[in-house]
Formats: structure tokens, C-alpha cells, sequence
């Protein structure tokens, strides 16, 4: 009678419409060791089922969240972002104004060079001068 | 949520993670990776996690479509799975004789099954799941899932059989 039943269960399971109760008596009946001869051949199905089951993941997940670590990343990237602009700009200032300071430098020294050469010129004026107290002189 | 309350919520379905994707990706590393990298998924969300009617069906479907992109990425990369995991032929031979072989039998035929059937199979007769909770997982109508399994079911016995007359004979 229990046989009689496995084997309608069985017909039942290939076609899919056994309820999750049905199975678990198929189950039990295929693991429990006492199988008819003729069905020898389904209890290697049930017992891979249950052996399966019995798999474990062991590995170890790292959950330290990846997220803060970005965050500090960031912070820090917006520091040294912050502090280039800053010294940059120093620099540049600086640049700017020894630029400037060398500018200044080279026309003060052309208007000096060119001053220069302008009181020389001025000087034979008085070569004139003297020629014409001479002249003055001799009359 | 805090770390622990994370591995409370995981703790109880992430064998099942792993076992779906060994299922499917055969290789015991290759499974290892990818239940690690759906629970670190997990935990990226986790915010939103308490929204999630069921974490376990979503993180079964998130398990099921990473696995499936990878087998797809590795057959267009042309690369075979490789793993390391079947059992030492010579160490089998010599138990042949018991029938505890014929168990490892099943996981061969099962590796053969494509891959709906497998998924089915797996979430049906190993981990038990309702017909409901699965039609639900896979997005299919349960009289699909019947069907699917149904053929599972066959081709398991059929090639099962053709193994016992095979060492019988």
C-alpha cells in the first residue's frame, strides 16, 4: 500500500503536480534507506537533492563600506585643488610683479641712457658759447 | 542598518545564493565570487533594503541574472569555465560499485540541462520553494514553471536510467 503510493507520487512528481508536502514524503521515503528494488534508480535524485542542500558558502565578505573611503578621497582632492589655486595665484602675483619691476627697470634705464646722451649733446652748446665770448672778447 | 543587523537579514539565504550560483557556474570559485559580489551588492543598497517585500527572492533573481550575464560574457569572450571541483575520476572508479555514485551522476546530468530547467530544478527540489515564489523569482506564469520543471524532472530520470543500464551492462 505505501509502495502503491510512492509510485502514484512519483508519476505525480515527473509531471510536476506533486505539492511541496508530496515531495517531502518522497524525499523522506528515498533517503530513508528501506527502497523497493524496482525504484532503486529515483533515489539517487532525492539523495543528490538533500545532499545539495547541505552546500555552504564559507567565504568571508569584507563589508567595509568602499562609500566613506571616496568621501575622504574627495575631501582630500578638493584640499589640494583649494591650496594650488591659492599658492598658484601667489606665484603668479609674484611673476606678475617682478615682471613689472624688471619693466620699470629697463625704461628708467633707457630713459637715463637717452638723458644721458641728451646733456653730451647740450654740452657743445657750450663750445658756442665760448667761441661767441671770444668773438665778443675781440671786439 | 547596521553591519550586524545586515548579516542577520543574509545570514539565513546566503547558502542558497551560493548554491544557485554554483548551479549555474559549475566552478566552486567562480560561485564563491559571485555570492560574495551580490552580498556586497546587497550591502551597497542596504539603505533601500528595508523596502524590498522579500530580500531573499531579490537577492535569488540578483544571483540568477549576475550568473546568467557571466556565462553570457564568458561564451562571447569565447572562454571556457574552468574549475576544479568533479570529483577525481580515479578515486570514483574505485567506488563505482557503490551507489552513492550514481548521486554524483545527478549533478552531471543536471550540469547538461539548460538553463531554465536548472534554475528551476535547483529552486524547486533543492532549495523547495512554492510554485508561487518561483513563477514570482523568474517572472514566469506557474504553469511555465510546471512545465519547465516537469521537463527537468524527465530528463534527469531519462538520462539516469540510460547511466544505470550503461553500468549494469
Amino acid at each position: 500500500m505505501e509502495l502503491d503510493r510512492i509510485e502514484k507520487l512519483l508519476e505525480k512528481y515527473f509531471e510536476a503536480e506533486t505539492t511541496e508536502a508530496e515531495e517531502q514524503v518522497l524525499r523522506d521515503y528515498f533517503t530513508g534507506g528501506s527502497v523497493a528494488e524496482h525504484l532503486k534508480e529515483y533515489s539517487a535524485m532525492f539523495s543528490y537533492f538533500s545532499q545539495a542542500k547541505e552546500e555552504r558558502f564559507t567565504k568571508q565578505v569584507p563589508l567595509k563600506p568602499r562609500v566613506n573611503y571616496y568621501k575622504w578621497i574627495s575631501v582630500a582632492a578638493v584640499a589640494v585643488l583649494v591650496f594650488g589655486i591659492y599658492f598658484g595665484k601667489q606665484y603668479q602675483e609674484q611673476k606678475e610683479a617682478e615682471y613689472a619691476y624688471q619693466q620699470t627697470k629697463k625704461a628708467l634705464g633707457l630713459l637715463a641712457q637717452n638723458l644721458d646722451r641728451g646733456t653730451q649733446k647740450v654740452a657743445y652748446l657750450n663750445e658756442f658759447q665760448e667761441t661767441k665770448q671770444k668773438i665778443y672778447k675781440n671786439n | 542598518m547596521t553591519q550586524t543587523e545586515f548579516l542577520n537579514v543574509v545570514m539565513p539565504f546566503k547558502d542558497k545564493l551560493y548554491r544557485m550560483a554554483k548551479r549555474l557556474l559549475v566552478s566552486s570559485e567562480e560561485a564563491e565570487d559571485a555570492t560574495q559580489e551580490i552580498l556586497m551588492k546587497l550591502w551597497a543598497r542596504k539603505k533601500g533594503m528595508a523596502k524590498y517585500r522579500n530580500v531573499e527572492a531579490f537577492a535569488m533573481t540578483m544571483t540568477k541574472n549576475f550568473c546568467l550575464d557571466r556565462l553570457k560574457s564568458k561564451q562571447s569572450g569565447n572562454l571556457k569555465l574552468v574549475h576544479s571541483n568533479y570529483a577525481d575520476e580515479n578515486i570514483s572508479l574505485q567506488r563505482q560499485v557503490e551507489v552513492n555514485d550514481s548521486v554524483n551522476w545527478v549533478e552531471r546530468i543536471m550540469e547538461e540541462l539548460p538553463e531554465q530547467q536548472k534554475i528551476v530544478l535547483q529552486l524547486r527540489d533543492i532549495e523547495e520553494y512554492s510554485f508561487e515564489e518561483i513563477a514570482e523569482l523568474l517572472e514566469m506564469q506557474p504553469t511555465a514553471v510546471r512545465v519547465t520543471l516537469s521537463r527537468a524532472r524527465k530528463t534527469v530520470r531519462k538520462k539516469l536510467l540510460e547511466k544505470h543500464s550503461y553500468g549494469i551492462g
